[in-house]
């Protein structure tokens, strides 16, 4: 037992290191992407008083079109690009890239929803306040939004784990590049073993959390 | 200080049947005034009101506030003149996240206020609507009079010349409607805030209301000072709205019955004048027997009218006498059951 951890212990803590690596900065540049494609969606949909026919039908068709690619042909199909864009494509580096891409307009989708869940009397009430537009963006849309977005990003995030997994396969590191190439390829069924425990430790504890935040945030 | 002239609202649709929610509608509202509009639902009274502040804008027509038309306005000078007009609506409309105090505030924030009068603002308003000690809520946590509270003191914190109310107490109980309307009251009275609002409840207009408007079917078919209108209804529509205010109508059965030995009149009084000695001198100079089959006293922002159905047993000649007396005492009359 001794003796597995410490042959062992190094190694899983680099792979976890990796694995949160790849999910914090994708995740924090899928955020971004993501939200500022849900608010050209939301302001631009039919009906809205800055609606635009072409921009909505636009962003809506690129982003059903990425999400229909599985992410595992995302990832080969990417890999000149991700070479193009930060000069390489293995490694973290290399997986951030077509994770992003896979994440963000998941993200996009999922806050699109939560704002369109915004009370539209509430957003008219300022509307008719005379408060700007981007004002009410911050203050009244995302602000109401906070708790179905955090929700909303908890599933995602559970959702890029399971991604970076199969970045493995460009030799991105990380659990699931652990589990497949030392339990899967060695037979190490520990290690397999192992690494499925920390990641359900780690599904559940985020999903614990996400819940647990959009319950404080929500007031009613 | 509002006031739409010819305005025309279409609705365009795909199919090719446009809705014509308002059609050339013409309103005028003096400043410290309250009006009211009034109608079914459909009638067009929400687009209405929308067109006020532009949140519809209007197919034809002109919209004035204080004097500036703001169908003319860059959408920038239409934003700043949008803060001189407060909104009421009838389901609150605040923000869910943020407590009473924040409701307000935020507005404030956005509306660039300086901060260090933001709290003062916010506690002088609460205080109007009486709500200072629930300040630190949640609006889940209020009642609807009680968020209707907060959103009145959302506008009114922006200091606005008018105010204006779609339905603000139709999700209310009687009870809360009548403390909500005292409210309004009171703010125009001590803030000389001008009121136009919309609501399908006659008793709103009869409580609060100088002047009303009845509309149907986008279009205006009556309007009057309340006390005209609740003396002299000319229209159908306007009647009915009457009728859920006092038990006014008979059933035409009674008034076919009562109709085979006299005639059966409904006499509405304007004043303190209840009808009494009026009718006392009928028996006496005509010889006619008034009998009375329902009585009421409506209490008007600007007056009281008496409504009385009375059944006037006599002969022909006598009845019509009496009835002409009356007409000339000011006493509008209308006569059951003829068409
Ligand atoms: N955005 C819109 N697009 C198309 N038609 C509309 C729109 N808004 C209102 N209408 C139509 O205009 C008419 C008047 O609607 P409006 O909302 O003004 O009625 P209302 O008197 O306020 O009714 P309620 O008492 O039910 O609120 C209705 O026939 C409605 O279907
Ligand atoms: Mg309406």
């Amino acid at each position: 037992m001794q003796s597995f951890i410490d042959q062992w212990l190094p190694i899983f803590y680099e792979a976890i290191k990796d694995t949160f690596l790849m999910v914090a900065i994708s995740l924090a540049f899928s955020v971004l992407i993501g939200i500022i494609l849900a608010i050209i969606l939301i302001l631009t949909r039919p009906g809205q008083p800055l609606q635009n026919k072409f921009v909505y039908q636009f962003f809506n068709l690129l982003i059903n079109v990425i999400r229909s690619i599985p992410f595992i042909i995302l990832l080969f199909f990417m890999l000149p690009f991700t070479k193009f864009i930060v000069g390489t494509s293995i490694g973290v580096e290399g997986a951030i890239v077509p994770l992003v891409v896979n994440a963000a307009p998941y993200i996009a989708r999922l806050i699109e929803s939560s704002l369109l869940e915004v009370n539209q009397g509430v957003i008219e009430a300022y509307r008719a306040m005379g408060i700007k537009t981007h004002q009410i963006i911050w203050n009244v849309m995302l602000r109401e939004a906070r708790p179905a977005i955090v929700l909303a990003l908890t599933i995602a995030t559970i959702s890029l784990i399971g991604a970076t997994a199969m970045a493995g396969l460009v030799g991105a590191g990380g659990l699931g590049d652990l589990a497949y190439r030392f339990g899967h390829l060695r037979y190490e069924t520990d290690v397999m073993y192992v690494t499925v425990i920390l990641l359900i430790i780690i599904v559940q504890g985020i999903q614990s959390i996400g819940n647990r935040l959009a319950a404080r945030m929500k007031k009613d | 200080m509002i006031k739409l002239e010819n305005v025309t609202k279409v609705f365009p649709s795909k199919k090719g049947k446009d809705v014509t929610a308002l059609d050339n509608v013409t309103i005028s509202v003096n400043k410290g005034e309250i009006h009211g509009v009034i109608g079914y639902s459909g009638a067009g009274k929400s687009t209405l009101i929308r067109c006020v502040n532009l949140l519809e804008t209007p197919s034809k027509g002109k919209v004035w506030i204080d004097g500036i038309d703001l169908t003319k306005l860059s959408k920038e000078k239409l934003r700043q003149t949008r803060q001189k007009v407060g909104m009421i609506f009838q389901h609150f409309n605040l923000l869910k996240t943020a407590t009473v105090y924040d409701n307000i505030a935020i507005p404030l924030k956005l509306l660039g206020v300086p901060k260090s009068k933001i709290a003062e603002r916010v506690v002088k308003y609460l205080e109007i609507v009486d709500l200072v000690e629930k300040k630190d809520s949640y609006p889940a946590q209020l009642s609807g009079g009680q968020k209707q509270r907060v959103a009145i003191a959302r506008a009114l914190s922006q200091e606005p010349q008018v105010l204006l109310s779609d339905e603000a107490t139709s999700a209310l109980d009687p009870e809360t409607t009548n403390s909500i309307l005292e409210l309004l009251l009171k703010i125009n009275a001590e803030l000389g805030i001008t009121i136009l609002l919309i609501t399908h409840e006659m008793n709103v207009i009869q409580k609060i209301c100088d002047y009303v408007y009845v509309i149907e079917n986008g279009n205006l078919i009556e309007q009057g000072s309340t006390i005209e209108l609740f003396t002299k209804p000319q229209q159908s529509t306007t009647k009915k709205f009457l009728n859920t205010i006092s038990q006014r109508k008979l059933s035409d059965r009674l008034v076919d019955e009562l109709k085979l030995g006299g005639r059966v009149v409904r006499l509405t009084f304007l004043g303190e004048n209840t009808g009494q000695p009026l009718l006392s001198k009928v028996t006496q100079q005509f010889y006619v027997e008034p009998n009375i089959l329902s009585a009421n006293i409506i209490e008007l922002k600007n007056g009281i009218v008496g409504n009385l159905v009375v059944h006037l047993i006599g002969n022909d000649h006598q009845v019509e006498q009496s009835l002409s007396f009356l007409q000339e005492q000011g006493v509008e009359i209308e006569e059951l059951g003829v068409n």
